[in-house]
């Protein structure tokens, strides 16, 4: 009798619902995570012909000059766009955190406009306004007889990615520096510390983490990029090797994979580097709401140092998006500082022809998004509220793919799905539209479960057991307590898995088979192709830039409401 | 961890030296959050701001260190006006509440911080480090980040890196909020220890009457901004100036009433017709009320019944009813209705002793002589 009691009551603990759903996950990630990555992996270890496991593909790897060359060149463009991404960001943070500035909106804007612009989508307008025969050289040799080569080769690359990509700099430092409690300058300050060696010897220290962070992140996002050194024409960096051996060589080709494995292990690498300088460093200083460094008052000239730098890099800034929406006006654009003229017609090309890459992009990007929030909810609950073992693996396997790049998930789903046929029509699997959903879903997936996990963390676990309490099942618990009390932070994750699976590139290039399934960033590559095509890729683009801006708005609404109506409650 | 500070060359060569405010005003804004403090703290002595959060005693204390500028007023250190000097040039030590270790240094490197930035020779901060760290026991953590150490190691650390500099003053903001009680205990009498052993002009603040009054030489209690009263603990507890320092000091039972002639003087009629001669000075029709603590109340009889017996010698009888009551252990706190006022008794307990329930109409005997007339 007791042993029969004890085994329904352990029954009865682990309730079947969590498990099926941590099950279904499970197959989910396996199946479009897992299996792709790590065919990608042993393709890479195996022989072209006999499908032995070798190194030899390794060997003709660093044995190829075009491919170390690359190896160099990625290597190259990743560094110097950090170093460039914190020349920009650290004037930008000192001065929003340590002086009164009236312009801290504007540095704040600053922080946002460059991520509402994929880097590729500008790239072509930077080319007009910076490259060789570009409107600022241009203006230059007609005055001063000089040009300055911003967009030669790797430099390109280098000084658009560091455009894009500063605000993952500017926004964790200046969150960093914020978080450092004042008592800490004080305190120095009060054993006789001052000045640059204040900051020097506490400041910058404590802020650490948070540049160590955000110039990580530049560094691997950089690395992985295709489509900007694509759209360039600079074909020498890793993941353009890797796109173009695959889509003009083929699947079966073994070097495709090898660069892959390069790129994951560098991702890694990087990762593995910043979680070893912030190692007992989480310098969470804030104590008891005294934050905040203490701020002075600019003299004068200061200020105007001020403004001008800001002005600067806020010029810098708004460069792709004034030279694309340019772009998209212009009859003829070359070899002149300004368009001949404008015109609408476009906007009507897009309209007209390519109606399909918007409407594919809005489906494709809300079914991601939908797919991320719901998976995202679902991994955040089971971990924090769960006693499911190995739980937390879910959210590691998601998690891990953070370090699989773009193209990397694209050729592991070619390798892994273009055998399969689709039921009733036979095509490969790999061409289905489902597909490159599922693609996009993955990549954005880590954003989407942090932002889910934040929101469920601020959902006491006393609320739903206050719930249960009064008789609520389980799930009626989830859906009338947890789920609405997530919902802006649900809602945020959303729109922002939304906005960038938007204008994703690079697992999309590989994925697409046809232009009729293909989405807006597809379409504005194929048209950046050719120069009559650049005026209607514009027009695309700046569509792009639309949704991407409306949803981080968008999101930032939700988040502020979010934010406002908790701090109500107080 | 029973540690007590151990004497070391630290303690020789400091000059105790005094700390003089005057006139001192600051606002933020409109908000006047010090008004016209006058305080003169002698040369060695263990002095606290006492007042509940929010009277202006941790403003004060930053404007001491630098850290708040005054709109009008003075600070003087020994003699020299430093109203005019930044933070970093004010030889002042400050414990922050928070401690404010920085975490990316060792214990080590934390405590050399000062001696550092003055420009030390590194062998002498060397020994001067091992000196402070020695001082306060924690010599064998030296090479510890502040995150590796308990809450009482890192108040000990922030103590360190203060004294190591020599300051002329110890400025001490919370320096115990942040510990559990029993380290509270144990800590305040090292602190005291310490203090003595170094001969430092120490200032503390504290929102706790308790701490203050059992290692401060003097205690300025503040409220809204203002100096209520500056004196010895005792001094404060006994002869309180006002109803804020009579209640923030210990429980105080306040009588309503009026201050009327009575044959032989004046006294202190409530409304319930009872009379308690007040001291000569207080003239009739003065405002004000009767203060006085639960200890000066005797009960007299439990059960209210009038047989007879007088009240004692110098005592005023007081009739009631008891209304609440609280077991502290070692006396029994009653709360008793008398004519539509309501006093605290303390009535001290014997394992075995009865409570008395409420509503049992009881007989007080109050001495006179330790009430206080209180005019605000």
């Amino acid at each position: 009798m007791t042993s029969l009691a004890l085994t329904r009551e352990s029954i009865a603990r682990v309730r079947p619902g969590p498990a099926v759903a941590a099950v279904l996950i499970a197959l989910f990630l396996l199946l479009f995570l897992v299996v792709p990555v790590v065919q990608v992996i042993f393709v890479a270890f195996q022989d072209k012909t006999t499908g032995a496991f070798t190194l030899i593909n390794f060997a003709d790897f660093f044995q190829n000059d075009l491919f170390m060359r690359s190896f160099w060149n990625s290597f190259y463009v990743s560094a110097m766009s950090v170093v460039v991404a914190s020349a920009l960001a650290l004037p930008l943070a000192y001065l929003t955190t340590r002086f009164e500035f009236r312009g801290a909106v504007l540095i704040q804007s600053l922080g946002i406009i460059p991520l509402i612009m994929p880097p590729f989508i500008g790239a072509v307008a930077m080319q007009l306004l910076f490259g060789r025969n570009g409107t600022v050289n241009l203006l230059l040799r007609d005055h001063f007889g000089i040009s300055i080569p911003f967009m030669e080769g790797l430099n390109g690359v280098i000084f658009v990615q560091s455009i894009h990509y500063f605000p993952f700099i500017l926004i964790n430092l200046s969150a960093s520096l914020k978080n450092i409690d004042r008592a800490m300058e004080e305190s120095a300050q009060n054993l006789g510390c001052h000045g640059f060696r204040l900051f020097r010897r506490i400041v910058f220290p404590l802020a650490m983490p948070g540049y160590v962070a955000g110039a990580s992140l530049v560094f691997i996002k950089v690395f992985d990029d295709l489509g900007t050194p694509l759209l360039l024409n600079v074909n020498d960096m890793l993941a353009p090797q890797a796109y173009l051996r695959i889509s003009s060589i083929g699947i079966a080709d073994p070097m495709g994979y090898v660069i892959s494995v390069v790129l994951i292990v560098c991702s890694l690498l990087a990762l593995w580097v910043s979680a070893l300088a912030m190692k007992g460093k989480d310098y969470a200083t804030v104590q008891r709401g005294g934050g905040g460094l203490a701020r002075r008052r600019m003299k004068p000239l200061e200020l105007v140092a001020a403004y001008a730098v800001v002005l600067l890099i806020l010029v810098l800034v708004l460069a792709p998006h004034i030279g694309l929406t340019l772009l998209s006006f212009a009859t003829i654009w070359s070899f002149s500082p300004f368009p001949d003229a404008f015109t609408m017609k476009h906007y009507g090309t897009v309209f007209l022809e390519s109606g399909q890459y918007i409407t594919n992009t809005l489906l494709y990007a809300s079914l991601a998004a939908l797919l991320d929030v719901v998976i995202g909810t679902a991994i955040a609950y089971l971990v924090l509220r769960s006693k499911l073992p190995g739980r937390q693996w879910l959210d590691y396997i998601a998690m891990a793919a953070l370090a699989v790049p773009g193209v990397v998930l694209g050729i592991g789903y070619l390798r892994s799905f273009y055998d399969v046929p689709m039921p009733f029509t036979g095509q490969p699997l790999s061409g289905f539209w489902l597909i490159l959903v599922f693609a996009l879903a993955i990549r954005r997936l880590p954003y989407a479960l942090r932002a889910c996990t934040a929101a469920l963390q601020q959902v006491s676990n006393s609320l739903e057991e206050a719930a249960e309490n009064l008789g609520a099942t389980k799930l009626r618990t989830i859906s009338r307590v947890v789920v609405p009390l997530m919902s802006g932070g649900i809602l945020a994750g959303f729109v922002t898995s939304f906005a960038t699976a938007a204008v994703e590139l690079s697992a999309t290039i590989m994925l697409v088979h046809s232009q009729s399934d293909a989405p807006l960033a597809y379409g504005l590559y194929v048209y950046m192709q050719s120069a009559a095509g650049r005026g209607p890729g514009a027009a695309l683009g700046v569509f792009a830039v639309v949704i991407v801006g409306l949803g981080t708005y968008l999101s930032h609404v939700i988040i502020e409401r979010g934010r406002r109506e908790r701090g109500q409650d107080h | 961890m029973n540690h007590q500070f151990s004497p070391t060359s630290l303690a020789a060569g400091m000059e105790s030296v005094g700390v003089r405010i005057d006139g001192v005003d600051l606002s933020y804004g409109s908000h006047r959050v010090l008004k016209d403090i006058h305080l003169d703290i002698k040369p060695g002595e263990f002095f606290a701001f006492l007042g509940p959060s929010g009277c202006g005693k941790t403003t004060l204390l930053r404007l001491i260190a630098g850290f708040n500028t005054a709109q009008r007023g003075a600070v003087t250190i020994g003699g020299r006006d430093i109203s005019g000097l930044p933070a970093h040039k004010r030889d002042v030590g400050m414990v922050f509440q928070s401690y404010a270790l920085w975490p990316h240094m060792t214990v080590r490197r934390n405590v050399a911080f000062g001696l550092e930035e003055r420009r030390v020779p590194r062998a002498e901060i060397e020994r001067r480090v091992d000196a402070a760290l020695d001082l306060v026991g924690l010599k064998h953590l030296a090479d510890r980040r502040p995150s590796q150490l308990s809450g009482g190691q890192q108040q000990r650390v922030a103590l360190a890196r203060t004294i190591v500099i020599e300051p002329k003053v110890l400025l001490l903001d919370e320096p115990l909020s942040n510990l559990d009680a029993k380290l509270r205990v144990q800590m305040r009498q090292e602190l005291l220890s310490l203090q003595r052993k170094l001969g430092l002009t120490t200032i503390f603040v504290t929102h706790d009457q308790e701490e203050a009054n059992t290692i401060c030489d003097r205690i300025a209690v503040m409220e809204d901004g203002i100096v209520q009263q500056v004196g010895t603990p005792q001094e404060l507890y006994d002869h309180p100036a006002n109803l804020f320092v009579a209640g923030f000091l210990g429980t105080a039972n306040v009588l309503e009433g009026q201050v009327r002639a009575v044959d032989g003087g004046t006294a202190f009629v409530t409304g319930g017709g009872v009379a308690i001669p007040l001291p000569r000075g207080v003239e009739p029709g003065a405002e004000g009320k009767l203060m006085f603590r639960p200890q000066n109340l005797f009960i007299h009889q439990e059960d209210g019944r009038q047989d007879g017996g007088a009240p004692r010698a110098g005592h005023v009888r007081l009739v009631g009813v008891v209304r609440h009551r609280e077991f502290l252990g070692a006396s029994i706190r009653y709360a008793v209705d008398i004519g539509g006022q309501q006093v605290q008794v303390d009535a001290p307990h014997q394992a075995g002793d009865a409570l008395l329930p409420t509503d049992t109409p009881i007989t007080l005997d109050l001495a006179a002589d330790k009430a206080r007339f209180l005019r605000r």
